[in-house]
C-alpha cells in the first residue's frame, strides 16, 4: 500500500503531482494514497488503485488575540474555518496545525484557540511559530502541545504508512538570519530518518517555510538545507509550512513545499509592501481575500487545477 | 543640536535642583533620551551614534509584536505588542548590535561615544 512502484503508471509522476484543495482562510486538505500525497480532489483514482487514501487537514497561523484592523476578530474566521472542516463529507483522519496558534502566546489565546479547534473533533498535531513562544519561560506551548516531543517540540509519527515529522524552526534564531533547526535537531532527524526505506513516504512540516521564499522578510530557514539532504534519498517527501500567510508551492527532484494560508489574516506576497506586516483590506473584502480555494480535477489531467473561490462576494 | 539643547537645559534644571536640594541628583539625570521606532519590520535608525548615559527608547509601532535583543546578550526587551515601549542606558562606549528575536532579519546597532572628545572621534 504504501510502495511507489506504481507511481509512474500512464505517465503520471505522482511524487510531482501534489496540489491541494485548499479552504482559503480554512486549512488545507490533503490525502495519501498509493503513498502519495494528494489534493482530496484526487481521491476518485487512489480509489482506482487499490490503496486506502489516508486524508488529513492542515491549518495554520490562527494568531488568536490578533484585534487590529487587518481582523479584529480572528476567533471568529478560525471558527468558521472549524465550521468547513465540519463539514467536509470526508472525514479527515487528524489536523496537523503549523504555527502560531496565538498571537502573543497568553493564557486565554491557547485557552481560546483550543476551544475552537477542538470543535473539529480531530487529533491536531502541532508545531509552534514564534508567536506561540512568547511567554518569559516558553513554557504555554509545551505544556499543551509539546509533552513527549523532544527539544522545544520535535517529534514524529507514522499514519497509513506515511512518516510525519513536525519540526521547530522559530527558536534561537541568529541576528539577520532566518528560521533555525540547530544541530541538535538535526541530528535527530538524521537519526530518525535512519534505516527507513527509502520509497517511506515523508510528510515534513513545520512553521516557517524549510525554503528560503524571501530571505529580505526572513521568509526561510538558515539551516533547512540540512534538512533537505537527509530527505533527499526519499522517493515522496512533501513539506507543508505556514507563516507566510498565502499558498505557495514549489517542486523540486522528489520534494513538494506548499505553504497554507492563515485563518487569521493575509500577508503581502513577498516584496509588494514596505513589510511582511498584515495586510489590511476593506472589511467586506476580508473573506474574500481569505476567500475559499476548490480543486477541480479534470479527468485525463495530471494536474489539479486550483480555483479559488471567495468566501464572500 | 537639538540633543545639546535638551542637555542643557537638563543640565541647567539639574545645577538649578542641585542648589535647592543637595541630596540625589545623580549623573544618570543628565542622560538624553533618544527614540528608535519600529515601523514596517525596521529599526529607525538602524544605525544611532550616542554619548555614553543616553537611555535609548524603542517604541513598536508595527501591527506585529517585536523584540529589542542584544546579539552580544546584554539586554533584552520582553515581547513589544503594539505601541510598547522598552528603554536601555548605554554607560560603556563601544557599539552595540541588537536584533528583533521573532524575526531575526531586523537588525540594528547603538554606537555609543565617550562624552569626553566624541566629536573627535575616528
Amino acid at each position: 500500500m504504501t510502495s511507489d512502484d506504481d507511481r509512474n503508471g500512464a505517465g503520471i509522476n505522482r511524487r510531482k503531482v501534489l496540489e491541494c484543495m485548499t479552504w482559503a482562510g480554512t486549512g488545507v486538505l490533503w490525502t495519501i494514497a498509493g503513498g502519495v500525497p494528494r489534493s482530496l480532489g484526487i481521491v476518485g483514482e487512489a480509489r482506482a488503485q487499490a490503496a486506502t487514501p489516508l486524508t488529513f487537514l492542515q491549518i495554520s497561523d490562527s494568531h488568536v488575540g490578533f484585534d487590529k484592523p487587518a481582523n479584529p476578530n480572528v476567533l471568529s474566521t478560525l471558527n468558521e474555518a472549524i465550521g468547513k472542516v465540519k463539514a467536509l463529507t470526508v472525514k479527515p483522519a487528524f489536523m496537523i496545525h503549523t504555527g502560531d496558534i496565538t498571537h502573543l502566546s497568553k493564557v486565554k489565546e491557547f485557552d481560546d484557540a483550543d476551544q475552537a479547534i477542538s470543535q473539529a473533533r480531530l487529533d491536531v498535531h502541532y508545531v509552534p511559530g514564534e508567536h506561540d513562544f512568547l511567554d518569559d519561560e516558553q513554557k504555554l506551548y509545551r505544556e499543551r502541545y509539546g509533552r513527549g516531543a523532544k527539544g522545544a517540540g520535535w517529534y514524529s509519527f507514522d499514519a497509513n504508512g506515511v512518516h510525519f515529522i513536525g519540526l521547530v524552526n522559530v527558536v534561537d534564531l541568529k541576528a539577520g538570519g532566518l528560521g533555525n533547526l540547530g544541530n541538535e535537531q538535526l541530528e535527530w532527524l538524521e537519526n530518525d530518518l535512519k534505516g527507513r526505506s527509502a520509497s517511506t513516504p515523508i510528510v515534513v512540516f513545520a512553521h516557517i517555510p524549510l525554503w528560503v521564499v524571501y530571505p529580505e522578510w526572513g521568509w526561510g530557514t538558515e539551516d533547512g538545507a540540512r534538512a533537505l539532504d537527509y530527505l533527499k534519498r526519499f522517493g515522496s517527501v512533501t513539506v507543508l509550512n505556514g507563516h507566510i500567510h498565502q499558498v505557495m508551492q514549489k517542486v523540486e527532484g522528489n520534494v513538494a513545499f506548499h505553504t497554507a494560508r492563515s485563518t487569521a489574516f493575509p500577508q503581502p506576497a513577498p516584496g509588494t509592501a514596505p513589510s511582511p506586516g498584515p495586510m489590511k483590506v476593506e472589511d467586506n473584502r476580508l473573506r474574500s481575500v481569505l476567500g475559499i480555494a476548490t480543486i477541480t480535477f479534470a479527468p485525463g489531467q495530471q494536474r489539479l487545477a486550483i480555483v479559488d473561490t471567495p468566501l464572500q462576494g | 543640536m537639538k540633543i545639546d539643547l535638551v542637555r542643557g537645559a537638563v543640565a541647567a534644571a539639574a545645577l538649578q535642583l542641585a542648589v535647592l536640594t543637595v541630596t540625589a541628583f545623580a549623573a544618570p539625570a543628565l542622560a538624553e533620551d533618544i527614540s528608535v521606532n519600529i515601523d514596517n519590520f525596521t529599526f529607525n535608525p538602524p544605525r544611532l551614534t550616542v554619548t555614553a548615559g543616553t537611555t535609548v527608547s524603542w517604541t513598536n509601532r508595527d501591527d506585529i509584536p517585536h523584540t529589542v535583543t542584544s546579539s552580544a546578550k546584554l539586554f533584552k526587551s520582553k515581547t513589544l505588542d503594539t505601541d510598547d515601549k522598552y528603554s536601555f542606558t548605554f554607560a560603556t562606549p563601544g557599539v552595540y548590535e541588537y536584533f528583533c528575536s521573532l524575526h531575526p532579519h531586523m537588525t540594528g546597532a547603538i554606537v555609543v561615544e565617550s562624552t569626553t572628545g566624541s566629536n573627535a572621534a575616528p
